[in-house]
């Protein structure tokens, strides 16, 4: 392969970027922190972020198809109280799962039919999915409550771990993570429905002329958007060992943030789910920094995250003028 | 009851007023909420007079929902033009936080700080907005993210708590026996209406929101309207900020607004104007600010807790949007008179 002759297309450009300050971002940490190189920061990196990024790719695919949805935080944290309730209530872990992630799929694919059949704004219909998801949680269980379940406690964060070395083990939560990241690429990248998704998002008219099904990839798309979200809430019960109606409050702007940092346009049509997990890693090393720096204060973290949002908005911009101009 | 005397036939002239207007529904939803009070929430509408002062929890609604109607009266004029504004709650916590910090030097050096700083963030917003051409949900969610750690950098992480009490009375004082707070809004809404309905500038609003290179083409100077929209819209968030930190006695930079964008562009669609742009209805947000506030006082009276109270929040969200949707009002036209004219073009946005 020639690389003088290797010229990235215009829309790329941001998610190269992306990955550039990622790797700015990792080197600099490396630099400046004695330990921040080691093996366990990086696994941390991916299992502290996992939650994340499993709703963020959710998140990601109801933005290019050219939607919004803003009840992922109330979702996850609504699954995480389920989840631990019916476990509490001596339910089996795996059909608690299962119920979650039914429920997520279900309240996604209502606020999809609600977008669809009504042609109401995506923005509303899941501001109002947000507080409705959000209330229910507190509905289920008004406070944190603990997993107590040997299915918990031994086999998802030991038996299912993979040991590196004595004391240094990569939790199920990051192979999780990659299991999502790929199977929503692959999904963007070569399916119908994936296709469909990027053509609803670039223009909806032209869309429903070259015959695309818009009733039914809307309303899956936001069911997909909603099972990911549950997805993240369970992933995020492997990682804190409970449930908490109050958690997760604004992870929807994280996501979003996510996907933006990651090259995904928020007017839709144009985006890549490996780079969301670029843009969910790059939030994460900002927190790691923040953390190994120490005198910081964690609101830094939120002033840098908006600063790149900025940069990477400002980049989307430039770019798409230039295709058009 | 006196009260009773005086709100009813007040209620029912604006009824008849309104029977033709937008503002119908909004006040009609605010009549069935506030006889549902009357009938079964007992001491809703008790009010006493101490120290020449009115209390009761009408008066609290009045005085709790001024923060919603303030923000509710920029981000009309915002929605009007196409656009939204997400920032606003976090440009009440930064002008909350300068306010508090501020304090100790004078009291309009407080309030200057305050409101310039929300001025300045409006124009970030409108700046991005007009001159950057980026679509105003993420142009104003940069500051959204970015707007709380900005607060908390003001205030060094800190609670800041003042006994000025100039500074005090903005959000807790009392004009003529109400709460100053109702002097304010009204005063902001009488300055808005005035500039919006007396002058161009509102229909430049509506023509720029219901397309806007069609006014452009008109000769409309529309980024610099979009710009001042925004502006404008920081300046009631920063009131709205100073007012929520008064309350307190303190600038909360993580809890002063959270939320409360949500709920401003909330009682802007209930109040009747399309989150699409154009035509838009001033007073109609006012009214659904006060529903919304009325909404969240009566399940508190009701003690259903602040936390499971999103719950109705979130049915009178996706019913309002039912009715305004386009799809269900063809449907229900052509119920009413079954004519061929009911064909529309589904899916239409």
């Amino acid at each position: 392969m020639n690389l003088a002759k290797f010229r990235p297309s215009a829309r790329l450009w941001p998610v190269l970027a992306s990955l550039g300050v990622l790797i700015l971002l990792y080197a600099g940490g490396c630099l400046l922190f004695e330990n921040f190189g080691s093996l366990r920061v990086l696994i941390n990196l991916f299992g502290d972020n996992a939650f994340l990024g499993v709703a963020a790719v959710g998140a990601t695919f109801v933005i290019l198809s050219g939607g919004i949805d803003l009840s992922v935080g109330a979702v996850v944290a609504f699954t995480g109280v389920l989840i631990a309730s019916l476990i509490g209530h001596g339910q089996p872990p795996l059909l608690a799962i299962g119920l979650a992630l039914g429920f997520g799929a279900g309240f996604g694919a209502l606020m999809g039919a609600l977008i669809h059949l009504y042609a109401l704004p995506p923005f509303l219909v899941t501001l109002g999915g947000m507080f409705l998801a959000r209330g229910l949680a507190f509905v289920v269980h008004p406070e944190s409550l603990s997993i107590d379940h040997p299915f918990y406690g031994e086999f998802i964060s030991q038996t299912l771990s993979v040991p590196v070395s004595r004391r240094l083990a990569i939790p199920f939560t990051a192979f999780a993570l990659i299991a999502v990241v790929l199977a929503g690429a692959a999904l963007a990248r070569w399916s119908r429905f994936g296709r469909n998704v990027l053509a609803l998002g670039s223009s909806e008219s032209s869309a429903r002329l070259m015959g695309v099904p818009i009733g039914s990839t809307k309303i899956l798309v936001y069911t997909l958007g909603g099972f990911l979200s549950a997805l993240g809430g369970v992933v995020a019960t492997f990682y804190m060992q409970s449930g908490n109606p109050a958690s997760f409050v604004g992870l929807e702007l994280d996501a979003i943030a996510a996907a933006v940092i990651g090259g995904t346009l928020l007017r839709g049509g144009v985006g890549y789910i490996p780079g969301t997990l670029v843009g969910v890693l790059i939030l994460g090393l900002i927190q790691t920094l923040v953390i190994f720096q120490g005198t910081l204060n964690s609101w830094w973290t939120r002033i840098a995250v908006g600063g790149l949002l900025f940069v990477f908005i400002v980049l989307q911009q430039l770019t798409a003028r230039r295709r058009v101009g | 009851m006196i009260v009773d005397l005086v709100l009813w036939p007040t209620l029912a002239a604006l009824l008849w007023v309104n029977r033709r207007r937008p503002l119908l529904w909004p006040l009609v939803a605010l009549a069935l909420l506030l006889l549902f009070n009357r009938l079964f929430t007992p001491g809703f509408f008790a009010l006493e007079i101490r120290d020449g002062r009115l209390y009761g929890t009408l008066v609290d609604v009045l005085n709790q929902g001024s923060k919603v109607m303030l923000l509710a009266l920029g981000m009309t004029l915002v929605i009007a033009t196409g656009g939204v504004d997400l920032s606003v709650g976090a440009t009440m916590a930064i002008a909350g936080a300068v306010m508090a910090r501020l304090a100790g030097v004078s009291i309009p050096v407080a309030l200057g700080g305050g409101l310039g700083v929300a001025l300045l963030a409006g124009a970030w917003n409108g700046l991005l907005v007009s001159a950057f051409r980026i679509q105003p949900i993420i142009a104003t969610l940069i500051l959204m993210v970015a707007g709380r750690g900005v607060a908390q950098l003001v205030t060094d992480g800190q609670i800041i708590n003042f006994e000025q009490p100039a500074l005090v009375y903005l959000g807790n004082g009392s004009l003529l026996g109400l709460p100053f707070t109702l002097a304010l809004v009204l005063g902001m809404f009488a300055l808005t209406a005035l500039l919006v309905r007396r002058t161009a500038l509102g229909l430049f609003i509506e023509a720029i929101g219901d397309n806007e290179t069609a006014a452009r083409f008109t000769g409309l100077p529309a980024r610099p309207v979009k710009f001042l929209v925004y502006v404008f819209a920081g300046l009631c968030a920063g009131l709205a900020g100073l007012v929520a930190a008064s309350n307190i006695k303190s600038a909360d930079a993580n809890h002063i607004g959270l939320y409360l964008e949500l709920d401003a562009i909330l009682a802007v669609v209930v109040g009747g104007t399309a989150l699409t742009g154009g035509r838009f209805q001033l007073a109609g947000s006012l009214v659904g600010a006060l529903l919304i506030q009325t909404l969240g006082t009566t399940l508190y009276a009701r003690n259903v807790g602040a936390d499971v109270a999103t719950v109705p929040k979130a049915i009178v969200i996706l019913a309002v949007c039912l009715l305004q949707s386009p799809v269900l009002r063809a449907k229900l036209a052509s119920l009413r008179r079954p004519a061929p004219t009911a064909l529309r073009k589904e899916g239409s946005v």
